[in-house]
């Protein structure tokens, strides 16, 4: 059962991202963690770091690892997590990758079409509301503790700002800042 | 005629050697199809970066599935994805495998406990590059802003969010402007 679920959200994942990973990640939170409570917010939190630090593009990350979790917390055994890993991202690559065979050719003459284009300029708007709802989703006390004059707080909101003002200039790699934020929380809570 | 083990070699080592997702990819990807094997032209290239971005879906997988159907029709996209994914898959599998063994341990509670508000800001900044990059105005502004709302507090799925503005954006091409 849990497995025809995976397979017909993750389709749906992939037949409705527009606009690359971050809206992708959006799509996945509303659909796993909102939707079918698959994974809690903090696993969800803690998959995202993990997509960005692996090689390979961040969509197929994190289905890959949305897939097993959701299998896993559903009380399956491992090899059962595996297959629902592998067919949440074969699932989630399958509809766009079939509109490539059927309509490429058509949209490649039709780039310049007065709808088509006005269906991008819509959904490109969209996306933005719904990467803003996706990051608004993960504020909470799993990422940032509880409000207050605590050490998890006040650290937590100082390499909130300090990547978020580092990722606005586009200055250092995802990659770096994930690194260095996982270098503070070692050295700021173990001592 | 292009040979598929060329096809998958190179997808192979975009998806194995790029850290950070699919427009991390997009020099590396550039030099293997236009420098490197000569597949395509520039001008052809990014027709498929134009072509890819307006598919939905996984952008670097849509590369994979373009250039190779281009190259050798369905085959040929089936083994440009299968090298573009198949490592990362096996990385992250690995990592969820071995993540739940190490994932109480104090030293990695620790670690994610930093990394938890980092991933927040580095969904959120996005929001701003492209509200910027968009030209938000008084009569356009409200659709990101409706969208965002109707997500976060009414838990509207964001695939019925997508569909409704597709379908809105279609209607609102249709009507005559006033030029």
């Amino acid at each position: 059962m849990i497995f025809l679920q995976l397979l017909w959200t993750f389709l749906l994942i992939g037949a409705f991202t527009f606009g690359g990973g971050y809206s992708m990640i959006a799509l996945i939170q509303g659909e796993v963690v909102g939707h079918y409570g698959w994974m809690s917010a903090e696993e969800f939190a803690d998959l995202l770091a993990l997509s960005q630090i692996t090689p390979g593009p961040v969509g197929i990350n994190t289905a890959t690892y949305a897939g097993y979790t959701a299998v896993v917390n559903a009380g399956y055994p491992q090899w059962a997590a595996v297959c629902g890993s592998l067919l949440a991202s074969m699932a989630v690559v399958a509809v766009p990758v079939g509109l490539v065979m059927l309509v490429s050719q058509w949209l490649l003459r039709h780039k310049d079409n007065a709808q088509v284009a006005a269906v991008m300029r819509v959904l490109r708007l969209v996306v933005i509301g719904l990467i803003a709802a996706a990051a608004l989703g993960l504020v909470g006390e799993e990422s940032f503790g509880t409000v207050g004059m605590n050490r998890r707080f006040a650290v937590s909101v100082a390499i909130f700002a300090v990547v978020f003002v580092l990722a606005l200039r586009r200055k250092v790699s995802p990659v770096w800042l994930i690194v260095g934020s996982g270098l503070v929380g070692l050295v700021a809570y173990s001592l | 005629m292009v040979k598929y083990c060329d096809i998958f070699w190179s997808f192979f080592k975009v998806g194995t050697f790029t850290i950070g997702g699919g427009y991390a990819m997009l020099p590396l990807m550039r030099r293997e199809i236009v420098e490197r094997h000569g597949w395509l032209d520039e001008e052809e290239f990014a027709d498929q970066v134009a072509l890819s971005q307006a598919l939905p879906g996984v952008f670097a997988v849509n590369m994979a599935a373009t250039t190779g159907y281009r190259l050798r029709r369905g085959a040929g996209a089936a083994v440009a994805i299968g090298g573009n994914i198949v490592m990362p898959i096996v990385f992250i599998l690995a990592i969820a495998i071995g993540f739940r063994s190490v994932k109480d341990n104090a030293a990695v509670e620790h670690i994610f406990l930093g990394l938890r508000p980092a991933v927040v800001a580095l969904v959120a900044a996005p929001v701003f590059q492209m509200a910027r990059s968009a030209r938000l105005t008084w009569s356009n502004g409200w659709i990101p802003v409706a969208s965002a709302l109707a997500v976060w507090l009414l838990g509207v799925s964001p695939i019925a969010v997508v569909l409704v503005a597709a379908v809105g954006g279609y209607l609102c091409s249709l009507l005559p402007h006033k030029d």
